[in-house]
């Protein structure tokens, strides 16, 4: 139905265009020298009058009708029923009352259910008749106001370029929007966590066990909400992670920048970049199904116990991943050293080593540290290879063999299969969303900022 | 001072062994770095080939499907006419199976046997009558997938020679299943199961249909959203903001934008828009709508350093004769730059087709054995499947699981190649 919808103001606005246009032309037939526009910038300008107003219109409906039924419904139910209800009761009768009405009923529902039921269904349907009587009557008018406005020397390419102005400038702003959504929805349910968790607590404690008895009477943690356990495991697999990728990024970066001659560089370059492209999930399976096994021989032979989940596995696999990062951007930094400064060196006789480490790596380390910095930022913020390969036990320790979590880890498991959003459990998976997101964050501006300040200097 | 005369440096003897040692180990560091960067290189190569290798080895198994002949009997008894696919098709497939193995009588016995088949037969064959009602009343013989452990058998994952405690059929069922490779029933052909199957418990009869299905949906929503808002805020900033605070500002925003995990996003799109705007969990048009932010940033990025390339020329050559700025770009840069953009945009569809996590945080990792109708109903994209996959249980999965991820790869290959081809078709020098 909806979809529906969409093609007629679509279709809507291709027929505004062709009348727009065909009314240009008589004016242009009429009198050829005073017409302000091109027919076909009339047409765009009925158009976009008839197409964007419509559109939008939609959008916020489909967004808000429904919330808005949401509230409508609760208002109607009974008082009975309402009464010092808390807010997870009310959902659970929403999320009945929406079941009865698509007709999933397992057991008989209570007659104010049914009624409410009924009513849902009736105010969805003239919800959506009222869409779309509303959408085709905005067109309509849109598409009158816009005939009534074209004449001879209306400027219609003016009034065009406004509109798509103005679309674009809402794009430009829907960057900004994204940011200030992630950091209002990432603060405002962190914040009721803290209501519920001390910030303290959170921060300092060493404690991290988020399973909470969800009935009253049930057997089960109270929950602990030390995440210090969590920030080290993360760290521990992040520090794993950069011990493997950043030797061997580069010198893959040294050696395809100083020693490879075209013809390898244009071999190994897209192997590497390959690596890049491969989807952390995939990494994630390659972890449990190749490397953790192979570990753990390795360690069985040796005598030692290595954990089936241990940080160990995660982490290399995550450093295969970040190579072609750290590899690149050592890249970049290596090759936007002046040709003068190897002139230079090799001038007065050194090697080609020696050129390297003395001179290039030198003059190219701010460009480095700053691929390293957005390489271990991806490596705090990657989720699968960790929710894989990692374990789910926030155990404090800096032995690579045991198993340790992740911030991304305890986000996932955290909010996998729960839909109700009132308790610290959920919660805290935003609270720890928000700590990797200002981290990440700092370090990026960093990275980007010494990466960029770097550029500046040799151009 | 007494003694001021600087003497002058004494003749270096670059021939003396001194100096040869000196050179050599200088040469010697030179070619030690040399070897580090080749073995760093070959190492992460090698690790790639490791990666793939082990996926083809565990992965290629999958892509045949171990099927046997039996033959059905759509007896009038069991199967109405009238009303084929109400039958007793339970009846019809132990009937089947008890003319398969005519030795058998015992019911214990009977019910191994009948394990063979998969357990979707009674519903394969409900189908086939459903689909062809003039065989009531007559024999059909149908090619019914083998349940797991003997499509591993038959494949030879399953080791026959290993004591009988140690794996999972025993030598009474080995034995069923030789008698009938003996009589030529067994054959795997191509599993296109694979690929027209939505998910199921059973590894045999689970495929990708579902997930590539919603995995489409996803992405056309990611599509139809990025690409123009992408294109349009990127002319705007490239072309017509001010450079001032507040563009800095979008544009650092956007860098910076580009660099969040992914992960975030799926907290943003639970809470905005699940939480907020009550849209439906699980549905691809969530899971769009959450990609399409991630793909943003890459969007701009992409269309700007693409309208960058675009020599200034262009633009005052049209300038110059009379053309509004909006023409210069709709009419000329905007259709200069567009390879650029297609390949760009080809990149970012592909880095959001194996985005995985914000896709697990809205739910679209539910087990669904039919593919979605739309954007609205619930659905699975091709990463989550394999998630999916690789946590269950079953011996089949693993190698299904490997299967996927090929399929998946496929796809990006695809993608990128296309994206290659058109960088290469429509490249530019100016």
């Amino acid at each position: 139905m909806t979809g529906y919808l969409f093609f007629t103001i679509l279709a809507l606005s291709l027929i505004a265009f062709y009348v727009g246009r065909t009314t240009a032309s008589r004016f242009v037939a009429a009198n050829r020298a005073e017409v302000h526009s091109r027919p076909i910038y009339h047409g765009a300008f009925a158009a976009v009058w008839v197409g964007l107003p419509a559109l939008i219109l939609v959008l916020l409906w489909l967004l808000m009708q429904g919330a808005v039924l949401d509230r409508l419904l609760l208002a109607s139910l009974p008082d009975s029923l309402t009464e010092g209800a808390s807010a997870s009761q009310l959902s659970l009768y929403l999320s009945e009352i929406k079941n009865v009405a698509s007709g999933r009923i397992f057991s008989e529902p209570s007659p104010e259910i049914t009624a409410a039921a009924e009513r849902y269904s009736n105010w969805q349907m003239i919800a959506q008749w009222a869409m779309v009587v509303v959408a085709l009557a905005v067109a309509a008018l849109a598409l009158y106001l816009a005939r009534t406005r074209m004449a001879p020397r209306f400027r219609a390419r003016q009034n065009f370029e406004r509109a798509l102005d103005i679309v674009m400038i809402f794009s430009a702003v829907v960057a900004i929007l994204v940011t200030i959504g992630i950091v209002v929805s990432l603060t405002f349910e962190a914040m009721r966590f803290f209501r519920l968790v001390p910030p303290q607590e959170f921060f300092f404690g060493l404690n991290w066990e988020p399973q909470i008895a969800i009935r009253e009477d049930q057997v089960a943690g109270t929950g602990a909400f030390g995440a210090v356990p969590v920030f080290t495991g993360t760290l521990l697999i992040a520090t794993i992670a950069l011990l493997v990728a950043i030797p061997i990024g580069l010198f893959s970066a040294i050696y395809l920048v100083e020693f490879a001659n075209e013809r390898v560089r244009g071999i190994i370059k897209p192997l590497l970049e390959i690596l890049a492209g491969v989807p952390t999930v995939v990494y994630g399976f390659f972890a449990v199904l190749t490397v953790a096994p192979a570990i753990r021989q390795a360690g069985g032979l040796m005598g030692i116990a290595i954990s089936p989940n241990s940080a160990l596995a995660a982490g290399g696999v995550m450093g295969i991943m970040i190579i072609p990062f750290i590899s690149s951007l050592s890249d970049d930094a290596l090759r936007a050293v002046p040709q003068s400064m190897r002139d230079g060196s090799f001038a007065m006789g050194a090697t080609r080593a020696e050129t390297i480490t003395r001179v290039l790596l030198p003059a190219a380390l701010p460009g480095i540290v700053g691929g390293v910095l957005l390489a271990a930022s991806r490596a705090i913020g990657e989720t699968m290879i960790v929710v894989m390969a990692a374990g789910l036990t926030a155990t404090l320790t800096a032995n690579p063999l045991e198993g340790v979590t992740t911030v991304t880890v305890q986000i996932v498991t955290l909010l996998i299969g729960d839909t109700a959003f009132d308790n610290p459990k959920t919660l805290s998976a935003f609270a720890l969303g928000l700590v990797l997101f200002v981290v990440t964050l700092c370090l990026n501006v960093l990275a980007l900022r010494i990466v960029r300040r770097y550029r500046e200097k040799y151009e | 001072m007494a003694d001021t005369t600087t003497s002058a440096p004494k003749p270096f003897n670059w021939s003396s062994p001194e100096a040869a040692a000196v050179r050599k180990r200088r040469y010697a560091a030179d070619r030690r770095l040399r070897l580090y960067g080749l073995i760093s290189i070959l190492t992460a190569i090698g690790l790639l080939g490791v990666l793939i290798a082990s996926l083809v080895a565990t992965g290629h198994s999958a892509f045949l499907q171990t099927k046997i002949a039996v033959e059905f009997t759509a007896d009038p008894a069991n199967v109405p006419a009238d009303d084929p696919a109400s039958g007793n098709f339970r009846a019809v497939v132990s009937d089947a199976v008890q003319r398969l193995f005519p030795g058998i009588d015992n019911p214990r016995e009977l019910r191994t046997a009948a394990g063979i088949l998969s357990n979707g037969t009674v519903n394969i064959v409900r189908n086939y009558v459903a689909g062809n009602p003039q065989v009531v009343g007559s024999s059909f013989t149908l090619n019914v997938p083998a349940s797991d452990p003997y499509d591993q058998l038959y494949k030879g994952v399953i080791d026959r020679d290993l004591p009988e405690d140690r794996r999972r059929v025993s030598d009474a069922q080995i034995a069923l299943f030789q008698s009938l490779e003996e009589r030529g029933l067994v054959s795997a052909p191509f599993n296109w199961g694979l690929f027209v199957n939505a998910d199921s418990r059973f590894p045999e009869l689970a495929g990708l249909a579902g997930a590539i299905v919603g995995s489409f949906y996803a992405l056309l929503v990611t599509f139809l959203i990025s690409f123009p808002v992408g294109i349009a805020a990127a002319i705007y900033l490239e072309e017509f903001a001010p450079k001032n605070r507040w563009t800095d500002l979008i544009e650092v925003n956007i860098n910076n934008l580009a660099a969040v995990p992914s992960i975030v996003f799926g907290l943003l799109g639970l809470a905005v828009f699940i939480q907020v705007f009550g849209l439906p969990r699980s549905a691809p048009l969530v899971g769009g709508l959450v990609l399409s932010l991630m793909t943003l940033p890459t969007m701009i990025i992409v269309t700007r350093a693409a309208m960058k390339s675009i020599p200034p020329s262009i633009r005052e050559a049209a300038l110059g004769i009379g053309a509004s700025r909006h023409e210069v770009i709709l009419h000329h840069v905007l259709p200069l730059a567009l390879p650029g953009i297609l390949t760009g945009t080809i990149i970012g569809l592909a880095q959001a087709l194996g985005e995985t996590a914000p896709l697990l945080l809205i739910g679209m990792n539910a087990f669904l054995t039919t593919p979605p109708g739309g954007i609205m109903d619930p659905a699975t994209a091709l990463p989550t499947q394999i998630f999916i996959w690789a946590d269950s249980p079953e011996r089949g999965f693993v190698s299904r699981t490997s299967a996927a991820i090929l399929v998946l790869l496929g796809f990006l290959i695809f993608m990128n190649a296309v994206a290659i081809y058109l960088r290469q078709r429509f490249e530019r020098r100016w």
